[in-house]
């Protein structure tokens, strides 16, 4: 199977690969996936008081496209809101990519692991939920669509 | 050091010509283009010899003798006629077959098809963890109304041997028919039909330095002779059981790499066990977690099949890009299935995901394995720092107790 050039770009230059303390104030941690599956993607968002997504960070077990749709994920998410990030559709990343049909179900679980991260840092801050709702938020959302 | 790039060490997936056996070929494409069943003049004549020669050094390579060889395009062909061949011609006697679980792909689907459409019953016969064959299982399988017994000699994956002349024994005793797909044995280790009690073999020529698209199926004829029901009618060819125009030059070509295989085998065997051998030690000392999948002891020389833990084996073949390797994981085959050789052997659904299969051959050179070792190498210590679950597993997170959040 041949990679797209920007699938290879990322697996062998992957953005933002590491971790964060999960239990440090700000960081959400997502994981999705199954062994067996073949890809488990782990990613994590670090929020500012703001709402803000300041940094992020993957670890991915998986083909290069995992790895490549986890690894874009966390550069599209610097700097977007949570709402922002909440509204990342997969078909973005398999555009981005250019992933064949085989390998859509990567971009899946990469649109998954945001939505878990994100999750998991308004279920433990009880902030997100604010931030998600208030007008500026919603109209820099409406914007950048 | 200067290395040629990229290295092949995919040789159990096909093997390049051997240069003395496209020499061999040349001549019988232009000079003796003859058909070997014209009988009334040179060309037809030259063809004939031509294939006769060719027919004992198969013979000779299995030993057997040259009247048991039927020229097929290759393994997958000579599996189709031996099972619906028997099939037809043994199905009043019984509809019972028995197949390892580990056999070749073309056996696993030419017997689901036997069994849909003829109404076969099938057991699948298990193998233990390294990938071997029990004959009291294959005697336990057994049963009044059994035709045929189907064990693989050595697998396409794991390169697990089988204990041929034990498992032979078993089905002489049944008065079963004892068929092995050995295309991945012949030539590599020592292929006896008479003392491994086999009644049918299948082997490929592009899986020994011969050409593709050419094959034989030994067929037995005394003690017991095997009886087959064509499945190509036309002129009757290769005792009637194969007709169609031998295709001279391909024939050459299997001859001849048989014959060269047969002289070199002990020392090539030894050399390429010993290269594979170093991969082996080169990887296994790097990095723990490595996991040999098969057996250490009953391999074929060339083969080596290991499990990194915590990586997806797509991913280690995409690091190891330079490198022609084969993958059990999913992400390399149509199915979306991890390889079901490994499951067989009892490893867990993430380490199959994890295989890669190395295998060498007569042009590997020591030079090569050492590049691939520090490839493999870098690549598994880059991919683990990128891994989750190799991340989990140093937090002392036992990963068969979470639970995983699959779509």
């Amino acid at each position: 199977m041949a990679y797209s050039d920007k699938v290879l770009d990322h697996y062998n230059n992957p953005r933002n690969m590491g971790s964060f303390d999960k239990d440090e104030e700000g960081i959400g941690t997502g994981i999705v996936g199954a062994p067996e599956c073949g890809d488990v993607m782990k990613l994590q968002v670090k929020i500012n008081d703001d709402g803000v997504i300041e940094d992020a960070k993957f670890k991915t077990f998986g083909c290069g496209s995992a790895i490549a749709s986890s690894s874009l994920a966390t550069e599209w998410l610097k700097g977007r809101t949570v709402e922002q990030a909440m509204a990342i559709k997969n078909t973005e990343i398999v555009d981005e990519l250019n992933l064949p049909p085989v390998k859509i179900h990567c971009s899946i679980l990469a649109e998954d692991a945001i939505k878990a991260a994100v999750s998991d840092y308004v279920d433990k801050s009880g902030k997100g939920k604010d931030a998600a709702t208030a007008p500026a938020e919603a109209d820099a959302a409406k914007t950048r669509a | 050091m200067d290395i040629k790039l990229p290295i092949y060490m995919d040789y159990q997936s096909t093997t390049p010509m051997d240069p003395r056996v496209l020499d061999a070929m040349l001549p019988y494409f232009t000079d003796h283009f003859g058909h070997p069943a014209s009988r009334n003049h040179s060309f037809g004549w030259e063809a004939e010899q031509a294939v006769d020669t060719a027919r004992g050094q198969v013979a000779e390579l299995i030993g057997s003798t040259p009247k048991e060889i039927i020229f097929t395009s290759g393994a997958t062909e000579a599996i189709n006629l031996a099972f619906k061949g028997v099939q037809e011609m043994y199905g009043e006697k019984g509809r019972h077959m028995v197949v390892s679980a580990i056999d070749s792909r073309p056996v696993q689907d030419v017997v689901k098809r036997l069994a849909r459409e003829k109404g076969v019953e099938l057991t699948e016969v298990p193998v233990d963890k390294e990938g071997v064959v029990s004959p009291d299982d294959i005697k336990a399988a057994i049963r009044p109304d059994t035709i045929l017994v189907s064990v693989m000699m050595a697998n396409n994956e794991i390169g697990t041997v089988q204990d041929m002349a034990a498992i032979g024994k078993v089905c002489k005793e049944a008065g079963v028919i004892f068929f092995t797909d050995a295309s991945e044995a012949v030539g590599k280790v020592p292929v006896d039909v008479q003392a491994m009690g086999i009644d049918l073999l299948a082997l490929a020529a592009h899986k020994m330095y011969g050409p593709k698209g050419e094959g034989a199926l030994f067929v037995r004829r005394k003690g017991p002779r095997v009886r087959l029901s064509p499945q190509i009618d036309g002129g009757g060819h290769e005792r009637g059981m194969r007709s169609g125009t031998v295709n001279v030059p391909g024939v050459v070509g299997l001859g001849k790499a048989c014959e060269l295989c047969r002289e070199v085998m002990p020392d090539e065997a030894r050399r390429i066990a010993a290269l594979r051998d170093r991969l082996q030690d080169g990887i296994l000392a790097a990095s723990d977690e490595v996991h040999v999948n098969g057996s250490r002891t009953r391999r074929l020389p060339h083969n080596l099949n290991l499990s990194f833990a915590y990586i997806e084996g797509e991913s280690m073949l995409m690091g190891l890009h330079e490198v022609a390797l084969s993958s059990g994981s999913a992400c390399t085959t149509s199915t979306l299935e991890p390889s079901y050789v490994i499951r067989a052997l009892g490893v867990s659904e993430d380490l199959a995901h994890s295989s890669i299969r190395f295998s060498l051959g007569r042009f590997t050179t020591e030079e090569e394995v050492d590049y691939v070792i520090g490839r493999v190498n870098e690549t598994v210590k880059r991919l683990r720092e990128m891994s989750p679950l190799y991340e989990m597993a140093k937090e002392g997170v036992d990963l068969s107790t979470v639970s995983w959040k699959a779509d």
